[in-house]
């Protein structure tokens, strides 16, 4: 065996949280070596242009570089995903044979799309998943030579982003789900049923309630035709299955740390756990990979695909990293997203699990500005606007401050709040998986 | 300044008393004791920085200040005519954006934005320039001017009936009106009727004129603001009604009139307190930006605006009661220790200048760009053509306006005009 090479803090993972958390460590002070290992051939890249302007041709996937904010003085090892952690002898082991030595290291491995099964049609051409660039500039190369009906498989973020691109080049789209509106995992019924009208202003066909058995393809091996579980069946040529996301945790596996697809477990200050429970003082992870106690919640643990959770929780991670045992500072973040579609910019704070009300605050969903917050057991715990992005901050203060359900009436724009049924499909999943469904 | 401290509840009494006009910064100071405080009068004022500005992103803080039944909800010519026969209620009811809560003000403001566009702001700049130069010369062989006569206050009017693009003959016309109408958004304002009187003649020469304005610009339409508002929307629909056109014309003219004097003329007021800014600015144009945000922070044209609460609020350990007026003293909050390290300083190079000089959240000031425009051209121009200036009179006369707060006149005596 070959000897290990010296590393210093090595981060894998060469993509938002992976960036952003080595450009945290520079401006923390780190002088040593650093290295940035990325599965992807290319330099990190942002991922939420991918399923918008991508898509609709108004941006070439390799035009979504991030631009480097701080100078990192990196060595980059890119293509090369790791396979192997040996934490006794803090080795990371990458395809290529080559052994990485790290004084610390950053797990920034992020999530991969959940592929369509092989058995039952995943390997047809056609069949498409959306999460990294090429994923995107392989659907875009697709959907611009004029697909007769487009399939989107899961109406959550990402397959309604899709199904709002493909309206808007003109393509016939059917999306299913297996819920009775889009997006009921992440918002519930009540204002899914809102993206629902918006998807059938748009002229696509929504199925709900629809589970897919099986995509059947020609001879060529190309997709034709979705089987759906009820005995129905629809021809599409193209396929976008959108069923959201498992957590990039394979390489972990035997490295005895709390690790599967719903995220690496860390402690409140970004550590991850080993699998006795204690936390690893040379091993942190940020960004969709994480798994961490979120204060706000009760110490609950979550995992989120947020953009915003990546940058702060790497910053926090590198933070810590470059800081003493003594001075491990708590992660204190109140999860936050946005997306855009069918003309409309929908920003939310903070999770939904556990919702039991949900109330309309100002605006109205007949006009698709609104504002909802969610509550549980009489708190708020979250909220939701539709192009009514700026009061957000103040339901985000009353999130943080625990205020009472609803923790605002009387707005402006509202006098009453109208109260919805949540509608959230059951049973919630413990993870907060917004850009998931299904 | 009078030496008798008025008590904690009559502070806000004593900012509207033209006595403290020179130099009200200490009772804001002791104002900020609390981030909240109750007057006498039952309003609230608010003056820490974060109170400030959560409030300002706060829902239940209406700026409409009409009683919902004599409030017209509609933009539509036919029905405004119907809710408002007489054509001075655009004096007295139907208000501009500035004045309107959403979602109606929404959908004016971006109405606004959509045509308020950086080119278009870029394209006044020449304009601006030429006309700063103008106005300069004209002052040639003189040994004192004063800055709001001879410069601060022609130069705004002229700018934004260029914008909305007013004919130049009609220019003399808007700075009559546009000086009778400075104090319409005064909120503290107290006319006596004849003031009254004159403020709603002005009122309706302005909207007869603006009417005429209009038809004209639908008929032929030209590249200006105007023009564009008036116009149909990518839908072939017109945009906006006739009496929201009209107050949104007006509001431009008013809304960036006296504040833009009041920036220019605080500015050089500042400079001149402060000589080696002065000179650095002569001698570094570049710093202009940084001097400008300093004066919006420092010694801003608007101090303070009013809301109303619809419902209870909790901020700053109290609760503002429903109905409740607020104050935003945005001119506090901008001196915050809270938020600002050695507040009371001018400083032009403090790293982190997020003031409330253009207010903040769902109103944010629509002219803001073109305010600094403005306000660099003529400063940079003032420091480098008048040779030798400093200040006559300190402080300078104040016009009466607690919230656009100004001086009347700024003497500058100077040993020539470069
Ligand atoms: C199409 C799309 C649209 C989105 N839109 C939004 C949005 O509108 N708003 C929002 O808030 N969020 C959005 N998100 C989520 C957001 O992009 C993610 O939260 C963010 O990218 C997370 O960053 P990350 O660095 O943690 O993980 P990732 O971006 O997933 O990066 C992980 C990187 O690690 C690499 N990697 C994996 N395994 C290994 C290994 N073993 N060795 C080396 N490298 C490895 C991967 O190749 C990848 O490059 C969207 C996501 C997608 C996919
Ligand atoms: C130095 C110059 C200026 C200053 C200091 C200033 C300041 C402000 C402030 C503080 C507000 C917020 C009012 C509130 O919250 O109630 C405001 C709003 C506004 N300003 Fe300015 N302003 C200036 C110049 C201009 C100019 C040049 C224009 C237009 C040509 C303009 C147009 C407006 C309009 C239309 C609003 C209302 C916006 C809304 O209600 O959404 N202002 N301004």
């Amino acid at each position: 065996m070959s000897a290990a090479e010296l590393a210093g803090i090595v981060v894998v993972g060469a993509s938002l949280a992976g960036l952003r958390g080595a450009e945290a460590l520079r401006r923390g002070g780190y002088e040593g070596p650093l290295t940035i290992v990325g599965a992807e051939p290319h330099r990190p890249y942002d991922r939420p242009p991918l399923s918008k302007h991508v898509l609709a041709g108004e941006l070439a996937a390799d035009a979504t570089g991030l631009p480097a904010l701080a100078p990192l003085r990196a060595r980059w090892r890119l293509g090369q995903p790791t396979v192997g952690l040996d934490r006794a002898d803090r080795i990371v082991r990458l395809a290529d044979g080559t052994r990485l030595a790290y004084d610390r290291l950053l797990v920034a491995t992020g999530a991969e799309a959940r592929p369509w099964p092989a058995p039952t049609g995943g390997t047809l051409t056609g069949v498409f998943t959306l999460r990294g660039r090429d994923d995107a500039a392989a659907l875009r190369a697709a959907l611009a030579a004029g697909p007769r009906r487009v399939l989107i498989v899961g109406a959550g973020l990402i397959g309604c982003e899709a199904a709002s691109c493909c309206r808007d080049l003109g393509l016939a789209v059917t999306v299913v789900d297996p819920n009775p509106t889009p997006l009921a995992r992440s918002l519930g019924t009540g204002i899914g049923g809102v993206i629902a009208a918006c998807l059938r202003d748009a002229g696509v066909a929504f199925r709900p309630g629809t589970q897919v058995r099986a995509f059947e393809g020609d001879g060529a091996g190309h997709v034709v035709r979705a089987r759906f579980a009820d005995g129905g069946a629809i021809e599409a040529d193209l396929v976008i299955a959108a069923l959201g996301a498992t957590r990039a945790t394979g390489w972990l596996a035997g490295a005895g740390l709390r690790a599967d697809a719903g995220g690496l477990t860390c402690d409140a200050a970004c550590r991850a756990l080993a699998a006795d429970g204690t936390p690893c003082p040379d091993i942190y992870a940020a960004g969709d990979v994480a798994r961490w106690p979120i204060p706000v919640y009760g110490g609950r643990l979550v995992s989120v695909e947020h953009w915003g959770n990546a940058v702060e929780q790497a910053g926090h991670a590198a933070r810590n990293m470059l800081a003493g045992p003594d001075d491990q500072r708590p992660y204190a973040h109140l999860p936050a997203y946005w997306s855009s579609q069918f003309g409309i910019n929908i920003k939310a704070v903070g999770l939904t699990d556990g919702a039991d009300s949900v109330a309309v605050v100002q605006g109205s969903r007949a006009s698709r500005r609104f504002l909802a917050v969610y509550g549980r057991a009489g708190q708020t715990i979250a909220a939701v606007s539709f192009d009514q992005a700026r009061w957000l901050p103040a339901y985000a203060d009353a999130i943080l401050a625990g205020r009472p359900f609803p923790p605002i009436r009387d707005a402006t724009d509202r006098a009453r709040p109208e109260s919805l049924a949540p509608g959230f499909p059951s049973p919630r999943a413990v993870s907060a998986d917004e850009f998931a469904h299904a | 300044m009078p030496d008798d401290t008025p008590p904690a509840d009559a502070l806000f009494a004593a900012v509207l008393d033209p006595a403290y006009r020179a130099d009200p910064y200490p009772l804001y100071a002791r104002l900020r004791e609390r981030p909240v405080s109750r007057q006498r009068d039952g309003s609230y004022v608010v003056s820490a920085h974060a109170a400030i500005r959560s409030l300002l992103f706060d829902p239940r803080l209406s700026s409409e200040d009409l009683p919902p039944s004599r409030r017209p909800r509609t933009g539509n010519p036919l029905k405004d005519w119907i809710l408002n026969p007489i054509r001075n209620r655009i004096a007295t009811a139907h208000r501009p954006l500035i004045f309107r809560d959403p979602p109606d003000h929404d959908t004016l403001r971006a109405l606004v934005m959509r045509s308020f566009t950086v080119p278009r702001v870029e394209a006044l700049r020449g304009r601006i320039v030429r006309d700063v130069d103008a106005l300069l010369d004209a002052c040639r062989g003189r040994d004192r001017i004063c800055l709001v006569d001879d410069l601060s206050y022609p130069l705004p009017v002229a700018v934004i009936c260029d914008l909305l693009g007013v004919p130049e003959a009609d220019e003399p016309r808007f700075q009559a009106w546009a000086t009778e109408l400075a104090t319409a958004l005064e909120p503290d304002a107290r006319h006596d009727e004849a003031g009254r009187h004159r403020i709603v003649a002005a009122f309706d020469a302005i909207s007869a004129y603006m009417r005429d304005l209009i038809r004209e610009k639908r008929r032929r339409p030209a590249d200006d603001m105007l023009s564009e508002l008036a116009g149909p929307g990518p839908d072939g629909r017109r945009l906006m009604g006739a009496f929201d056109l009209i107050s949104t014309a007006i509001l431009l003219l008013v809304a960036g009139h006296e504040t833009t004097v009041n920036l220019i003329t605080n500015g050089m007021l500042q400079l001149l307190r402060h000589p080696r800014e002065l000179e650095r600015l002569r001698a570094d144009p570049e710093r202009a930006p940084r001097v400008i945000e300093e004066v919006l922070r420092f010694d801003p044209p608007v101090h303070f605006r009013t809301r109303k609460a619809l419902g209870a609020i909790e901020i700053g350990g109290v609760t503002i009661p429903q109905g409740a007026p607020v104050v935003l003293l945005f001119a506090a909050g901008s001196r915050d220790p809270e938020r600002f390290p050695d507040p009371d300083r001018f400083d032009p190079d403090r790293a982190d200048n997020q003031h409330f000089g253009f207010g903040g959240g769902l109103h944010y000031c629509v002219g803001a760009p073109l305010a600094r425009i403005e306000a660099e051209i003529a400063l940079v121009a003032l420091c480098r053509r008048l040779r030798e200036p400093r200040l006559v009179m300190d402080p300078p006369p104040y016009r009466p306006g607690a919230s656009l707060r100004g001086p009347e006149q700024l003497h500058i005596g100077i040993a020539g005009i470069d």
